[in-house]
């Protein structure tokens, strides 16, 4: 469904965006960083079951006090908690969840997407840095679909959605959706359509990007 | 069969120089402390290792890097914000980076375990980890030829052991320790208890005692105390 919006949503309405388009039932990997805000929005009956690629589905929330257990951590080594259902399991079984297709929805960052889905969110391509890859490359090819969360804009003012990234990629044509503060985008058959527009207008969407936008029926193109 | 000793240095003895040592552990859970303390008191050196990371503080895998007992390390993610003794090693050029997206590094053991040659796999397809490697497209699919990585050693940590050498591991702690454990000439675990054989329920062994060369029990002589 497409929506309209007179402001740009903060990072905590981002989440909760992202956190609502999830389907029930669904198995779902966050990525590092902003992605794991979304937990805090899914609903009881929405039943998403998170899946952390250190070897654990059935994550519950961080752990707090006494719950806090050296053995118990998310992929982003923070102490986790297990709800009733977990399981555990070795890397190699971890990622053939990923890698196998077995996950409905990953959610990333990102510093670019391209407008055919092209994914960069591993390295920043300056020479002297360390790089460090983890699981990034496999969520990126192996879910079934990846949504990515960022601001549409960086510092520089310069748009993350872009013809073709300029930072090294770490999935091909991999990405389906990208929200961001001030708009959604479905990528499809190399084709970005704009769905929904916080605070901005189509118009001066268009004009900020590089990429030709197509337009969401009910969404207005003023 | 496996040997049961209560001496980590004894158990790491065989280790020669230039070893490719197979380290579990996914930050600090399930990372055999003890062991690497021994292998750095042993004085093993020129190693390879391979491990998700690249040592955290000053412990540890962080210890070994920051004695220079490590040329060349295999790892996913060896920047962080505790990974001081590896970002000096390797901006000295003192250490070698092999830098594998994560998934590719677990596969890669479990293959090595398995007797696989090798495998197609789409992670890293096009990007610069795939550059100098052989690819394929098959099934509609961009795929990077990935080969196995065998251990001359394996060590890893484990929760309890009984006296067969039969394994089982607590919550994320398990992560690469039944995957190295089957890569590796020798598989060295360190566990905090060994029970008499019977006790572990055949149905709950994670890791066959087929696997598992020594056992070092980190519990021994607590228990008279």
């Amino acid at each position: 469904m497409s929506a309209q919006r007179n402001a740009p949503l903060s990072r905590e309405e981002l989440a909760q965006r992202v956190a609502s388009d999830i389907p029930a039932g669904s198995f779902v990997n966050l990525g590092i960083g902003q992605p794991t805000l979304v937990s805090d929005y899914f609903l009881p009956d929405q039943n998403v079951i998170l899946h952390t690629e250190n070897g654990m589905l059935g994550m519950g929330r961080q752990a707090i006090g006494d719950e806090i257990d050296d053995d118990l951590i998310n992929a982003g080594k923070i102490p986790v908690t297990e709800l009733p259902g977990a399981a555990y399991f070795h890397h190699a079984d971890s990622f053939a969840i990923m890698r196998g297709g077995h996950l409905d929805v990953c959610v990333l960052g990102a510093f670019q997407v391209s407008a055919s889905g092209d994914l960069a969110n591993w390295h920043t391509g300056e020479p002297d840095a360390i790089p460090a890859v983890g699981g990034a490359m496999d969520l990126a090819t192996g879910a079934k679909r990846i949504f990515v969360m960022m601001t549409l804009f960086g510092k520089d003012g310069k748009s993350k959605l872009v013809p073709v990234c300029d930072y090294p990629v770490t999935g091909i044509g991999c990405v389906s959706r990208v929200y961001t503060d001030v708009a959604v985008f479905d990528i499809e058959y190399g084709r970005v359509t704009v769905t929904d527009t916080f605070g901005i207008t189509v118009a001066e969407l268009q004009s900020r990007l590089d990429v030709p936008l197509d337009v969401a029926p009910g969404l207005s193109g003023g | 069969m496996t040997t049961i000793t209560d001496s980590a240095l004894e158990a790491v003895s065989g280790i020669q120089d230039g070893a490719t040592v197979l380290i579990g552990g996914f930050g600090k859970a399930g990372q055999p402390v003890e062991l690497i303390a021994a292998l750095l008191e042993h004085g093993a050196t020129e190693l390879t290792v391979v491990n998700n990371n690249a040592g955290n503080g000053d412990e540890g895998l962080a210890a070994l890097i920051g004695a220079r007992r490590v040329r060349r390390i295999i790892c996913s993610f060896p920047r962080q914000s505790d990974s001081h003794r590896f970002d000096e090693e390797y901006r000295a050029g003192r250490i070698e980076l092999e830098l594998v997206p994560q998934g590719n590094l677990a596969e890669r053991i479990r293959a090595a375990g398995a007797g696989i040659g090798g495998f197609f796999t789409p992670t890293g397809y096009g990007t610069m980890l795939a550059v100098g490697k052989e690819t394929r497209v098959l099934g509609g699919v961009g795929q990077v030829f990935e080969l196995p990585i065998h251990g001359d050693a394996a060590l890893i940590a484990a929760h309890t052991a009984d006296r067969q050498g039969n394994l089982v591991y607590r919550k994320t702690a398990r992560n690469f320790g039944p995957i190295m454990a089957t890569a590796a000439a020798a598989t060295i675990a360190q566990v905090g208890s060994v029970v008499p054989t019977g006790e572990l329920d055949p149905e709950n062994v994670v890791t066959p005692s087929i696997f598992v060369s020594t056992v070092v029990d980190l519990g021994a002589g607590k228990e008279t105390l």
